[in-house]
Parts: structure tokens; C-alpha cells; sequence
């Protein structure tokens, strides 16, 4: 029959044979057919800590986002997280795996048994001090508001980079980054759509939004420090100056928070990097327990 | 120890006044309204309906149905709209609204000899 009578039928006959539903092909190797050459003039070491820095971003703050599920206000919104969270972790293994192919391995792989590749080695057997995301995605989710615009800032900020990033001289990097755009896109506008109805709808509503902003904002001063590692990269035109980042994060902030008829707190100044160097707040320890608890307890398992 | 009563083949109940009776609501929300999601699969095909979701308005629900009904790239297209905006048929006139279409085979393009080269029939 060549009229399909249902959108399933429509999706199974779309990909003829190969990939089909959850999971999809090329599980083994997310790297597999990409050159992974590293540009000339670009120390490995570099590359590697970026990409674990970004990686980590997306993979702590999917953790953060899964822990909502069982427990968001709807079922809806509970499917709508879990699926940011998902984005967020594709991002983390490509970039976790790029890590890994230029030997940013750190201890990882003196715990990780043999079997399991990289970017898993990298996320379930790294110690705190190894992670290097920013503060910003660590932070405890707090309430629905807070949660809402944590992702809202995560995810302009994000955006603001991966928009630049696509022109990286990484083709890796550069190819993560454009897969991200429409994804982080969307987060963003997710968070967007709800702070405005938080901020203008309900008393109580309001003011958890604000409790919100107040809560997040000071996490804003870390975001746009360069680390060394991030300077020397810029000037090779592999990654992004965060500091190249502030105006647009600013006004597109400013912009759903007026619309919000929220008031905007003073802009934090900016602080010397912090996550990114391994300096982590306590809430670390038990996002990291949950984390990698089972694969520490039955290494290499499979199902 | 509490009161109790055996009641209806269920066992023991407790009954004292500080048993509650039923689960207490944690907050007084009002529901939000049920919407009915339509996708289309993709291009030339039409918007067929997949399910149904609650949202606090009609652009969430938009959201909604995209994350719910949309993950495994089914969709081009969605609609959404309030169920109580939905006016159906009634089962009760099952009969006189869909029975006298039954013996008019006429109505049905049976009769004509279709060329081999004709697709999608």
C-alpha cells in the first residue's frame, strides 16, 4: 500500500529498513565516519579540556533536568524535560567522545574496565575534581520557577555559543555545535514560554519566579570568563571567547523577563572561572552518587 | 490503637477521627483543559489524529503534543485543539447517519477498469 494510514506507518516506510525508534543506528561509535583529525596549530590537551568543559555543561545539567521526572507538576511538562535532558546528553556523549579521541582521558581510564568506550568512561569514572562545567548547571533545580529559569539562562548562553561555534575550526566541534543550534533553540524557548506565563500569571506564581531570578542570577558572573585554555583556542579559531557572548545573553535575558513583567536584577559582575578549573560547589558529590552509581557498581554492564 | 471496622470484605478499617477519609489535594489548582493533538506524517498526507494531552494553553499545547507525539520524527505538522471545541456524532444515531450509505455501491468507484500505470490506488 503506498498511502500510509497512520503517521507510524508513515515513520516505519520513512526509513526503509535501518533505524528504528529509540535508539536509532550507529549506537557503537558517535564519531564513526567523522575525520577526526585535530587542525594544525591546535594542542590536543586544548581541545580535549574544551570539549570536556561543554560536555560536562550538557551532562550535569541533564542530570539536574532528569530529576525532575516522577516528580514534575504535570505529566506533560515531565515528557517535555525528560526530552531537553535527552538533547543535552547527545551532546554531552559527542563531545565527551571527541574528548576521548584527542586523550583527555584524565584518570578515567585507570577505573573504567577496558570494554567501555570513552565518552562513558569519561562520565561514569571521573571524580568531581576532574568535571568541568560551570556552576551555573549544578546548582539544585529549587522549584519549578527555578528550574525554569536556570534553563532559560543555560540555555541562551549555550546558544549564544553553539550559533558561534558552528564556524569553529574543528570540523567536530564546528558539526556538534550545528546539530545543537535547533535543539538548544528550542529549550530556550521552552523556558521562555513558561517564565513569561510564571512571571505574569498568578500572585504565587510571580513570586516564585522572582525567588527564581534571584536564586540564578548571581551564577551568571562565572559564564563569561575565559580560562586560559578557552583564549588560547580562540585565537587558533577553535573555540569561542565567552566573553563575546555577554551581549547577547543579556538581551535576550532583559527581553523575556520584561515581557515576563519580572524586574531584572543588577548584572553580576564577572568572576574569575571556577567550575571550569574543578572547583565544585557540595551539591556535586550526591548529583555525581546518582550519576554513576550503577555504573561504578556493575562495570560494563549491558541489557 | 485506632477504631476499627470490618466493612464490605475488605478487612479492618481504621475509622477514628484523625484517619483521613480520602488523599488530600497538596495544592488547589484548576485543571488544565484536554486538548486533542493531530500530526501529519509528512508532506501530502493529512493531519490524523494521535491522541490527546493536557495543557494551560493552546501555544503549550502546541509544546506539549510535539514533545509527546512528535519524538520519534513522525511529524510535520501538528494541530491541536480543545476537546470541548470537538462537536461529534452521537452513537445513539448510528443508524440514521451512517446506515443508508451501506447499500449504495454505486457510490463506490468499483466498476471502472483502472490502467496498470495509475499509482496510489
Amino acid at each position: 500500500m503506498a498511502h500510509e494510514e497512520t503517521v507510524y506507518d508513515a515513520l516505519a516506510n520513512a526509513h526503509d529498513d535501518a533505524g528504528h525508534w529509540a535508539f536509532g543506528t550507529g549506537f557503537d561509535d558517535p564519531l564513526a565516519g567523522v575525520d577526526t583529525t585535530v587542525p594544525d596549530g591546535v594542542t590536543p590537551a586544548d581541545l580535549g579540556e574544551y570539549c570536556l568543559m561543554l560536555g560536562d555543561d550538557a551532562l550535569v545539567l541533564c542530570q539536574r533536568l532528569t530529576q525532575w521526572a516522577t516528580n514534575a507538576p504535570e505529566l506533560e511538562e515531565e515528557v517535555a524535560l525528560a526530552n531537553l535532558a535527552l538533547d543535552l546528553l547527545g551532546q554531552a556523549r559527542l563531545l565527551l567522545a571527541r574528548a576521548g579521541s584527542v586523550g583527555a582521558l584524565g584518570r578515567s581510564r585507570e577505573q573504567a574496565t577496558a570494554s567501555i568506550p570513552d565518552e562513558d568512561a569519561l562520565a561514569y569514572f571521573r571524580d568531581a575534581d576532574e568535571f568541568r562545567h560551570v556552576a551555573l548547571v549544578e546548582a539544585p533545580n529549587g522549584d519549578f520557577a527555578q528550574t525554569v529559569v536556570r534553563l532559560l539562562v543555560a540555555a541562551a548562553w549555550r546558544l549564544a555559543l553553539f550559533t558561534r561555534l558552528r564556524d569553529s575550526r574543528d570540523p567536530v566541534l564546528a558539526a556538534i555545535a550545528a546539530k545543537g543550534v535547533a535543539e538548544l533553540t528550542y529549550a530556550r524557548d521552552h523556558a521562555a514560554r513558561w517564565l513569561v506565563r510564571l512571571g505574569d500569571g498568578t500572585a504565587e506564581s510571580q513570586r516564585r519566579a522572582r525567588a527564581g531570578v534571584d536564586a540564578v542570577w548571581p551564577l551568571l558572573a562565572e559564564l563569561f570568563t575565559a580560562t586560559d585554555v578557552e583564549r588560547r583556542l580562540t585565537e587558533t579559531g577553535v573555540a569561542v571567547d565567552p566573553g563575546e557572548l555577554r551581549g547577547e545573553v543579556r538581551d535576550v535575558l532583559t527581553q523575556v523577563l520584561e515581557r515576563a513583567t519580572l524586574p531584572v536584577p543588577a548584572w553580576p559582575d564577572d568572576a574569575p572561572p571556577r567550575g571550569r578549573t574543578g572547583d565544585h560547589g557540595p551539591e556535586l558529590a550526591p548529583l555525581l552518587a546518582e550519576l554513576q552509581g550503577l555504573a561504578r557498581e556493575h562495570p560494563a554492564a549491558t541489557w | 490503637m485506632p477504631d476499627l471496622t470490618a466493612e464490605g470484605g475488605h478487612g479492618a478499617v481504621p475509622t477514628s477521627a484523625d484517619v483521613p477519609t480520602e488523599p488530600k489535594a497538596a495544592t488547589t489548582r484548576r485543571d488544565w483543559p484536554l486538548y486533542e493533538v493531530f500530526v501529519r506524517g509528512k508532506r501530502g498526507l493529512n493531519h490524523v489524529h494521535v491522541g490527546s494531552l493536557h495543557a494551560p494553553d493552546d501555544e503549550m499545547a502546541v509544546h506539549a503534543a510535539r514533545d509527546l507525539y512528535t519524538r520519534r520524527n513522525e511529524g510535520v505538522s501538528i494541530w491541536v485543539v480543545k476537546a470541548v471545541d470537538i462537536t461529534a456524532s452521537s452513537p445513539d444515531e448510528k443508524d440514521p447517519m451512517f446506515a443508508p450509505s451501506g447499500d449504495k455501491v454505486y457510490r463506490h468507484p468499483t466498476f471502472y477498469e483502472i490502467p496498470e500505470d495509475v499509482p496510489h490506488m
